[in-house]
């Protein structure tokens, strides 16, 4: 007969084995878990990608026109005001639709019954070249699309003609050669004629290179204004652009920004580029500015931690790990430091980059490239200051600061540059001073900020005490293009990091691996470092007290 | 020195060690992943850490629930039932007779597998920190429906400070309880019973009719 002992090992040997089994298979159960998540993220094919290909996959645009065979166009062109005539003969609104938008006005048209005006030509100012005076700074309307300036015929080809050519430069050459008697002049006009009308013959929707050639180079020159946008987008590749990438799917601009009676969709100083965000299978016919347009609001694989962020982070905020990514862009512009001469004459100086740090009649440039943005709360609109708004000059003042607050349901932590720098203000009036650059009293010309400053002022009617000082300012861009592929996205570490979270600024709130209680750490340590030396000691004291009394 | 007679006498059911062991897993994932989330250290990744740190405390929630069943269908809560009787005998033995080569005061049965401090440290994991631990970490998962919840109103700081709290709580647990398993007769015979469910006991003592969980059938 087995004694109890026996079968007790018997047992024992049995029941270990299904243990072990047991055992392995949980730990293999959760590898499996886990690869198979994994590879499911792997796949990509998430719904918003999905939708945001059913969305776009006409990618062949048609027309129904070829421009060149238009008879209105059989013509010579002398100047281009005779261009504009000839494709409003056929376009009989154009013109009376394109000069009620703001690329026209320059104007929020939500505050144009204000008394401050937002906007280029009204009392918006900005930290660049500050202002453009009431249209009086000239420099500033080069950029405006009429033939001249901001008077007389609007300019349709510097947004749609394929083939853009200096224009100006163009009619101007060719009028001294046409009224020349000289054989080889007159085939100079011809050619020039010729150029003039194969530009004017190629008409289409708006290229990234029409909407580049100001939107690409504001503030003077490439990249100084938008960190997200220089001449780098107008042929990007998919990693510096997902959307716009020639080798991906090589959007237009127009194929977010969608267009009616001219008026392009996108952000408007207080107005927001989309009041809401709606996809396109909620409302076929909404605005494709939004990345929710396309993408929904729910884009990544169900389920994922990620869709949970939708409500309360913008989707550039990961999707835009840096901006200037190619070309560098300006951070920083020291206006107190304009009029320095060198061995008595003004200077340029060329720093980091290849791009100027110092001119004379600018001042101090900071430039950096691959720049993490800063991140705000933002509903879509920007507020901005004007030359009729009194500062705090014991402060950095904001010129425009994103609108939007955690308590907003609108709003989103969204990724902005902000470019700083040191602008004039009246030290009486408190109020910034918007100096007239350019023409015969500008400061350009003149180097004298007194001159500058009358004029500059007096084209709004205001006052300027004469005295006048430097205060800090900053000015936002959203960061919205330069969109990157997605293993280029900002890593959950990136912000859930308890010691350089991009979000650092951002309080009012709990964020796991960012924010943590420190007493409670404190405590919780001095709790399991206690339970450890108790530990330890009782388990020496067994050790010392036992080996006692064995020798005893 | 006597020679005590030992006897092998079988402490742990299949199930109940199994259960054992896969917390074991468990809490050590969620400690692990939990430690990298509060920002610790790096080690899968926040990423990883988050979605191993769910999906390991989701499978935790409905363990346990097999736990519950499983300990009301047995009979095994009455193991659970504090006592005051020879708790401070126990509280003794632990922080004096241990060092004085003295035996347990109150040895273990299959009947009686926790002494009266085990009774009152298992209640009070079993029955509050855990579950404690259990609904703060459902809540923190849920975050995003807490309005359709109707918990519109609850902050995520509160519920992180209860659930880091918890895991303080559950950390200092387990370092003394390692550390208790190396005080039976051998370094490792408690490890032993939980692994194979037969533990050496001498057979020589008696069990006193209090320290029974109750008769089964």
């Amino acid at each position: 007969m087995e004694t109890r002992l026996e079968i007790g090992m018997k047992q024992f040997k049995w029941v270990r084995r299904v243990d072990l089994c047991l055992a392995i298979s949980i730990c293999l159960l959760f590898v499996l878990v886990s690869t198979a998540n994994a590879k499911q993220a792997e796949t990509g094919n998430v719904p918003g990608r999905t939708m945001a290909r059913q969305a776009t996959k006409e990618k062949q645009l048609w027309s129904t026109t070829d421009h060149s065979k238009h008879q209105a166009l059989q013509a010579t062109f002398t100047s281009g005001e005779e261009i504009t005539k000839a494709c409003l003969s056929c376009h009989s609104e154009a013109d009376s639709q394109f000069r009620r938008t703001i690329h026209w006005t320059w104007l929020d048209t939500s505050s144009v019954e204000s008394e401050k005006k937002l906007g280029k030509s009204g009392h918006s100012v900005n930290n660049f070249c500050i202002s453009a005076n009431n249209w009086q700074d000239k420099s500033c309307s080069s950029c405006h699309p009429g033939w001249k300036g901001n008077d007389g015929e609007i300019n349709c080809l510097v947004c749609h003609s394929q083939r853009t050519i200096n224009w100006n430069e163009a009619f101007e050459d060719y009028q001294v050669f046409a009224a020349s008697d000289d054989p080889e002049d007159m085939e100079l006009a011809k050619e020039i004629g010729k150029d003039i009308l194969i530009s004017a013959q190629s008409i289409g929707r708006p290229t990234r290179k029409n909407c580049g050639s100001c939107h690409f180079y504001g503030g003077g020159g490439d990249g100084v204004k938008h960190g997200d946008l220089d001449s780098s987008v107008t042929k990007p590749n998919k990693v510096l652009d997902v959307h716009m990438g020639v080798d991906g799917q090589n959007f237009q601009c127009t194929r977010c920004h969608t267009t009616r009676l001219h008026n392009i969709a996108g952000r408007i100083y207080s107005k927001p580029a989309a009041p809401d965000r709606r996809s396109l299978i909620q409302d076929d016919l909404t605005p494709k500015i939004m990345c929710e347009s396309c993408h929904s609001s729910q884009p990544h694989t169900p389920g994922s931690k990620v869709n949970d962020h939708t409500d309360k982070v913008a989707c550039q905020s990961c999707h835009i790990p840096t901006f200037a990514r190619v070309n560098p862009t300006k951070m920083w512009w020291d206006w107190s430091k304009a009029g320095n001469t060198k061995n008595g004459k003004h200077y340029k100086k060329k720093g980091a980059f290849g791009k100027y740090d110092y001119l004379s009649y600018k001042g101090e440039f900071k430039w950096d490239k691959n720049v993490k943005p800063e991140y705000f709360w933002f509903n879509g609109s920007v507020h901005t200051l004007t030359v009729k708004d009194t500062i705090d000059p014991s402060n950095v003042v904001k010129v425009t600061s994103p609108v939007g607050s955690r308590e907003d349901d609108n709003a989103r932590i969204f990724p902005f540059k902000v470019h700083r720098g040191k602008m004039p203000y009246d030290k009486v009036h408190k109020t910034l001073l918007a100096p007239m650059l350019s023409g015969k009293d500008g400061y350009w010309t003149t180097y004298d900020w007194q001159r500058a400053f009358v004029k500059g002022m007096a084209s709004f009617n205001l006052p300027f005490s004469g005295e006048y000082d430097y205060v800090e300012t900053s000015y936002v861009f959203p960061t919205t293009h330069m969109v990157a592929p997605k293993d280029n996205v900002v890593d959950c570490s990136e912000c859930h990091n308890r010691k350089q979270s991009r979000l650092i600024n951002l309080a009012g709130f709990y964020m796991p691996g960012r924010d943590s209680f420190k007493l409670i750490d404190i405590a919780g340590w001095a709790v399991i470092i206690a339970s450890l030396g108790g530990v330890i000691l009782h388990a020496l004291g067994r050790i010392f007290t036992n080996g006692k009394r064995k020798e005893g | 020195m006597t020679v005590r007679k030992m006897i092998n006498v079988y402490l742990y059911t299949r199930y109940e060690r199994f259960w054992h062991w896969l917390q074991m897993v468990l809490i050590f994932l969620l400690l692990v992943t939990g430690l990298e989330v509060h920002g610790l250290f790096t080690l899968f990744g926040f990423k990883a850490a988050v979605e191993i740190h769910n999906y390991v405390g989701l499978t935790w929630l409905i363990a346990f629930a097999f736990f519950v069943f499983w300990v009301f269908t047995t009979g095994e809560w009455k193991q659970y039932i504090p006592t005051t009787k020879k708790m401070f005998a126990v509280i003794r033995y632990y922080s004096y007779g241990i060092f004085r080569g003295e035996t347990h005061p109150v040895p273990r049965r299959k009947d009686a597998k926790h002494n009266p401090l085990q009774r009152l440290t298992y209640l009070s994991l079993a029955a509050l920190l855990l579950p404690v631990q259990m609904v703060s970490g459902l809540l923190y998962w849920g975050y995003n429906s807490w309005a359709d919840w109707g918990l519109a109103g609850l902050s995520l700081g509160i519920v992180a400070l209860v659930h880091i709290v918890g895991a303080f709580a559950i950390f200092a647990f387990i370092i003394v309880h390692v550390y208790m398993t190396t005080t039976g007769h051998t370094i490792l015979a408690h490890t032993k019973a939980m692994i194979t469910g037969w533990e050496e006991v001498d057979e020589a003592v008696e069990i006193e009719d209090w320290e029974r969980a109750g008769q089964k059938a």
